[in-house]
């Protein structure tokens, strides 16, 4: 498959009162034409940040890429000005943001929010803008599409509204869609439906779509491969099955063991992972999870562990699939789900050592 | 929306109807009346002139008469200026006080708008910070010493304006200047505050994200935004430019509306007191319910009382 995106070491940080923060600390990825990334992770791990410097969103200054590169077909978008990110912003890459109730304009047309994006970057003239609008507007399913493109916002409900961005960002055809936990502001049965339809239009656009999102029930649901970010770092990646199903990570771990589960003794409490996320203006020495980890290893708290690969497509930074490691079960809620992959490799592969 | 303004219309002439009655009873209550000089009017001469004027009938006749002269655009004669009406008064002062205070608002919203627009755009730069330091100059100068500085710089020193008197337009740049100068600086603070506000949205980063420019992002989804706490503040603009101009006039020697409040009241010139009183208050009440208007069309989440809903 033909490699559309390529993150590599990103850096971001900002510039505030109290010091630099490094909200993403060398992140690395990739993204295939038509595939759905997840990312995953508490608030604060630098999820939002990464997806918003893909597009160079972040308010510069404070926030500065500090280092490493995004390639977007091959071509590096970190060097590029503003205006040259105008023609990729809405036409290669679009984004949904979370709060469908504030992320569209009051005051203007939902229809000719549609159409600023057809003007800009394919030159249609306004009737044939405004046709399109409408085509776009039935296309994500909103209902008498001829009335609803002359209203203004506050006259749809948030599902629809939602809605009407995915219309907005898939206007231009863009290759990639950065969704920003798009379904966070809705209920779960207006949740489903967005989901639905955009796996619906991602199969009949064949665009690549990176969702941000910290409920690990809508993963499941939509992505082919999933990062679980913490501390601004990917600290695994792996296939949906293998995040599911063969976790590596103790941070991955805690996240699908405090997930709510049928299967769960209904008399135990529900796991939760202990603690707060580090500041990042100090980063702490080792692994940044150390703290809070109750399988944490002394060499945690000194040296960052190494990235180790599991499998073709696994990916996992802890210091625990070292050789001389000790053994150590995961906790008994993700015990149950674990299953035996066919492509595990033998031993995980030391691939990149850490700072 | 017909339905509307008709209620609002209604609701006028409540308005004015109060303000009229207050006027007159706290009118009355002053000591004094238009009549009273250093020199005692022998009392034969004060019944005759109490009864032209029919000061001599009970108040409730007197009030009922003046309600319905009023009802009929007829605000009697002058007290005090022997042969002329105050409708003259009014005819002839209002197109003066009109188009100073008309320049003075326009000053103040071009200006202010554009100065707070720069300011929030070039926010924690140096023409926020000029822009910002001029607000503050406007706001804490008050309009009569802004009024004598322009006089004595751009007027005596450098002779670029005339010093004073109503002749051309070049006569009504310095005291329309004057007069916008605190209204200015207002009306810059309120929307660099709301441009900022304005800018942190969600909507303004959806429309960075549609590849639109700086630029057209500004006039499209910015402006209009932060332009609605503006329109709000131009119904108390408009009290404040009128109220003000009194002080400007005197200063510039403008044959306006405004001499006449201040004197009349000196005066005792109850018709006059009473006539320019109830004038101002149409101008008011009218520019309140033009500000509100205005506000329904620029926010189309305002919906005025009585419209249709989906128009």
């Amino acid at each position: 498959m033909e490699k559309l995106l390529e993150v590599k070491n990103l850096e971001v940080s900002f510039q505030t009162y109290g010091g630099t923060v490094k909200a993403v600390r060398g992140v690395s990825f990739d993204l295939h034409k038509g595939e759905t990334l997840a990312i995953v992770g508490e608030s604060g791990s630098g999820k939002s940040v990464t997806s918003q410097s893909i597009m160079k969103l972040i308010p510069m200054p404070p926030g500065r890429i500090s280092g490493g590169q995004i390639l977007l077909n091959g071509d590096d978008i970190v060097p590029k000005t503003e205006k040259q990110m105008e023609k990729i912003r809405g036409k290669e890459i679009s984004m949904i943001f979370q709060d469908p109730m504030t992320s569209l304009n009051p005051t203007m047309r939902v229809g000719n929010q549609i159409m600023e994006v057809l003007i800009k970057h394919q030159n249609m003239t306004k009737t044939d803008g405004k046709n399109r609008a409408v085509e776009l507007l039935r296309l994500v399913g909103i209902p008498m599409p001829e009335k609803r493109v002359n209203q203004y916002p506050h006259e749809f409900s948030g599902g629809m509204r939602q809605r009407a961005m995915i219309a907005i960002a898939l206007a231009a055809n863009p290759k990639l869609l950065i969704a920003d936990e798009p379904t966070t502001a809705l209920d779960v049965t207006i949740q489903a439906q967005i989901l639905e339809l955009m796996k619906d239009l991602q199969n009949k656009m064949d665009t690549s779509i990176i969702f941000i999102t910290h409920d690990l029930g809508v993963v499941a649901n939509v992505a082919d491969r999933v990062a679980v970010m913490y501390a601004g770092q990917i600290v695994e990646m792996g296939t949906v099955d293998e995040i599911f199903y063969d976790p590596r990570h103790p941070y991955t771990w805690g996240l699908l063991a405090s997930m709510p589960s049928l299967e769960n003794d209904d008399k135990a409490e529900l796991a939760a992972i202990p603690g707060t996320p580090p500041d990042l203006t100090n980063p702490p020495k080792g692994d940044a999870f150390a703290a809070r980890n109750q399988y944490a290893l002394a060499i945690d708290f000194e040296e960052e562990p190494p990235m180790f690969q599991i499998s073709e497509t696994h990916f996992a930074k802890t210091w625990l699939l070292h050789p001389d490691a000790p053994k150590v079960e995961p906790p008994e809620a993700v015990k149950r789900r674990m299953r035996q992959l066919s492509s595990t490799f033998e031993n995980p592969v030391l691939v990149k050592e850490g700072k | 929306m017909a339905k509307y303004i008709g209620k609002r219309l209604v609701y006028m002439l409540l308005s004015l109807w109060m303000i009229v009655t207050a006027t007159f009873f706290f009118m009355r209550i002053a000591p004094g009346n238009p009549f009273a000089s250093e020199k005692k009017l022998p009392p034969e001469i004060e019944a005759n002139l109490n009864a032209h004027f029919g000061l001599d009938k009970p108040w409730y006749a007197q009030y009922w008469e003046y309600l319905v002269r009023i009802a009929n655009w007829d605000f009697g004669p002058s007290f005090k200026y022997k042969s002329q009406t105050v409708n003259d008064l009014i005819n002839e002062g209002f197109p003066v006080s009109f188009l100073l205070g008309m320049e003075a608002i326009f000053i103040a919203v071009a200006v202010g708008v554009l100065l707070g627009i720069i300011a929030a755009l070039k926010h924690n730069r140096w023409p926020d910070y000029t822009a910002m330091i001029v607000a503050v100059l406007g706001i804490s100068v008050p309009s009569f010493i802004m009024a004598s500085f322009l006089q004595y710089f751009l007027a005596i020193k450098m002779g670029i304006f005339p010093v004073a008197r109503w002749e051309s337009f070049m006569h009504s740049v310095l005291p329309a200047v004057a007069l916008a100068s605190t209204p200015m600086a207002f009306i810059a603070r309120l929307t660099r505050s709301s441009m900022l506000e304005v800018l942190a949205n969600d909507y303004i980063k959806t429309a960075k994200s549609k590849g639109l420019s700086r630029g057209v992002i500004t006039v499209k989804h910015t402006i209009r935004n932060a332009l609605l706490p503006v329109v709000t503040y131009m119904g108390p603009l408009t009290a404040g430019i009128l109220t003000g101009s009194f002080v400007i006039e005197r200063i510039f020697g403008i044959p306006g509306l405004g001499a006449h409040f201040v004197t009349s009241i000196n005066n005792r010139d109850y018709t006059v007191i009473m006539g320019v009183t109830v004038f101002y208050s149409i101008l008011l009440l009218v520019s309140i319910l033009l500000v509100d208007i205005a506000y329904g069309i620029i926010d189309p989440r305002i919906k005025l009382a009585g419209g249709k809903k989906g128009e």
